[in-house]
């Protein structure tokens, strides 16, 4: 076996400095920093939601405080009640997500890698896409009625087009380079589908897929405000319309709980998938 | 002994509907690209091919490496037809072409593992080749995590893990500063001097081509032939010193004077000024 015949201490004190708390930051990978510092502004806010209906400047029968908001929601998440709501919209977006998930990404895969089979589909999804979601949520509900088929049919139908757009891009903007290598290497095509485009097209589809997951989260409210029986959605819906104004308010503020932690939790994903592709900020070498 | 053997190669690109070339002021669908190349590649040479842009350099590279298939004409590879990739043929891209998603090592396993070796013999071939190119302990950074002259290390320790007995280079160094651009040369010449393996390197710096070969092949503009081969009369093993010697710019000079007639050929005929140095 030759010796290394290489010194690489030409390359070492280049890296040395910078690399220590630089690799490790990237290892031990946080979840970004910045809602400490914004913490501020939201504490400000609640300051004032709780000041104003107090001070009567909002009457508080239309904005209860913060405390009573805060009170009545662990009071509801307590007795169960609110919890069984949250659950069942929960599982509608889930459902409806992973449905896209499953039709959308191997569909993407074909229609990004077949380019005559999007020709002649590109034009009729053009104009399904462009048609406003909520506009056919009447069509799915005398299709599938009001149970649970319809809402997970119209969240499958809007999280559907995110992951099929991204995955589709995502396939066509694998880098030919990428492809001459592997088959000059001896990459049957089994092999390059799988080392190399579905590798290379997963930070696209993980991107279509929080979308994805965002869309769905905000149709099955929708859908649950306008014909459903259950969810959060009807929750805070019967709740106005039965004037339990803090059982409202209750509703949501843990609707807004619920979606940050759903977007906090899609970025690490995110962030945890495509990590090789590192950030302009991060590349020291220029 | 001849490694390779390329006869008569033709390459004609048909361009898309809307596009049109003019061959010496006739316009027509089709780029000749090469026009019957012949050449014979010795074993264990160190062979060079300059060229002016657009002379096919690195369609000829491709149609070697059994990417491309000519028009007509035909290459022959220890005396079998090329009609496809080879598995004793390494192609080094001037792009790199690692895999991001991968980190160097297993950058560098990808051959052996679409060759079926098994894991442990793969893991160990991999050190191995990042300690001879000194990037031991850099095994699980990715490629956003090396330099360009790094990762052009990882590329070709790559091309190397497969043991081929030919490997191509298109331009490996182009994207590289001169500075790291002629410590890769001088690295590249002393870990082939203990393999000499059979090269056939692309590249459009006369510099580095008069320090890195045996013999330099001159293309002409496009179409492409072959206009004439130099003999490079410089010994080895070529320390980084030579570049400094009388025999050396002689030696610079004849590829030049050859290639001369070519490159202006070549910027008469094309809109931009290709990026001859040296």
């Amino acid at each position: 076996m030759p010796e290394a015949i290489v010194e690489n201490k030409k390359e070492a004190p280049l890296l040395s400095v910078a690399q220590d708390d630089w690799f490790r930051g990237i290892k031990n990978y946080k979840i970004d920093f910045k809602p400490y510092s914004g913490l501020w502004l939201v504490f400000a806010f609640l300051g004032l939601w709780e000041l104003l209906p107090r001070i009567g400047v909002v009457d508080q029968v239309y904005l209860p405080t913060f405390s009573e908001t805060f009170k009545t929601l662990i009071e509801l998440l307590l007795s169960g009640k609110l919890l069984v709501d949250i659950g069942a919209s929960c599982f509608r977006a889930l459902a409806g997500f992973t449905l896209a998930l499953l039709v959308a990404v191997p569909l993407g895969f074909l229609m990004g890698r077949y380019g005559d089979f999007e020709r002649y589909t590109d034009l009729f999804i053009q104009i399904l896409r462009n048609t406003s979601t909520f506009a056919l949520f009447p069509i799915f509900l005398l299709l599938f009625g009001l149970g649970e088929t319809s809402k997970i049919a119209i969240i499958f139908y809007a999280a559907s087009w995110h992951i099929l757009i991204n995955t589709i891009n995502g396939v066509k903007n694998v880098d030919p380079i990428y492809i001459k290598a592997a088959k000059s290497m001896g990459a049957t095509d089994r092999d390059l589908f799988r080392k190399i485009i579905l590798p290379a097209t997963i930070p696209a589809i993980v991107s279509g897929a929080r979308l994805g997951a965002k869309i769905a989260f905000m149709v099955v409210i929708a859908a649950e405000m306008i014909g459903a029986k259950s969810g959060l959605g009807f929750f805070i819906q019967s709740s106005q319309y039965n004037f339990l104004i803090p059982q409202m308010y209750a509703g949501v503020l843990a609707l807004s709980i619920l979606g940050v932690t759903i977007n906090y939790v899609l970025v690490w994903f995110e962030k945890k998938t495509t990590s090789w592709k590192g950030e302009l900020d991060q590349s020291i070498f220029g | 002994m001849e490694k390779v053997r390329i006869e008569n190669i033709k390459k004609i690109f048909r361009l898309k509907k809307n596009q049109q070339v003019s061959n010496n002021g006739v316009l027509s669908n089709e780029l000749l690209v090469l026009n019957g190349v012949d050449l014979k590649v010795k074993t264990g040479e160190f062979l060079v091919i300059v060229g002016p842009s657009g002379s096919g350099k690195s369609v000829l590279l491709d149609v070697i490496a059994g990417l491309a298939k000519p028009t007509s004409g035909e290459v022959y590879h220890d005396d079998k037809k090329v009609d496809g990739p080879n598995l004793k043929t390494s192609y080094v891209f001037q792009q790199y072409a690692l895999f991001p998603w991968r980190t160097a090592l297993s950058n560098i396993e990808f051959g052996l593992e679409t060759r079926g070796v098994p894991e442990g013999e793969r893991r160990r071939t991999g050190r191995e080749l990042l300690s001879l190119f000194g990037l031991s302990g850099f095994e699980d950074r990715f490629p956003y995590q090396l330099s360009g002259g790094m990762q052009q290390r990882v590329a070709i320790a790559r091309s190397l893990a497969t043991n081929p007995d030919l490997l191509l280079m298109d331009e490996p160094f182009a994207a590289l500063d001169a500075q790291t651009r002629e410590t890769l040369q001088d690295q590249l010449l002393k870990i082939w001097d203990q393999k000499r393996t059979t090269v056939v390197f692309v590249t459009h710096g006369i510099e580095e081509a008069v320090f890195l070969a045996d013999r330099v092949v001159v293309m002409t503009a496009r179409p492409g032939k072959i206009k004439q081969i130099i003999e490079i009369d410089l010994a080895r093993p070529r320390s980084e010193d030579i570049r400094s010697s009388v025999q050396f710019a002689a030696n610079k000079e004849k590829v030049w004077s050859v290639l001369k007639e070519e490159v202006n050929k070549a910027q008469r005929e094309s809109e931009y000024v290709a990026g001859f140095s040296r």
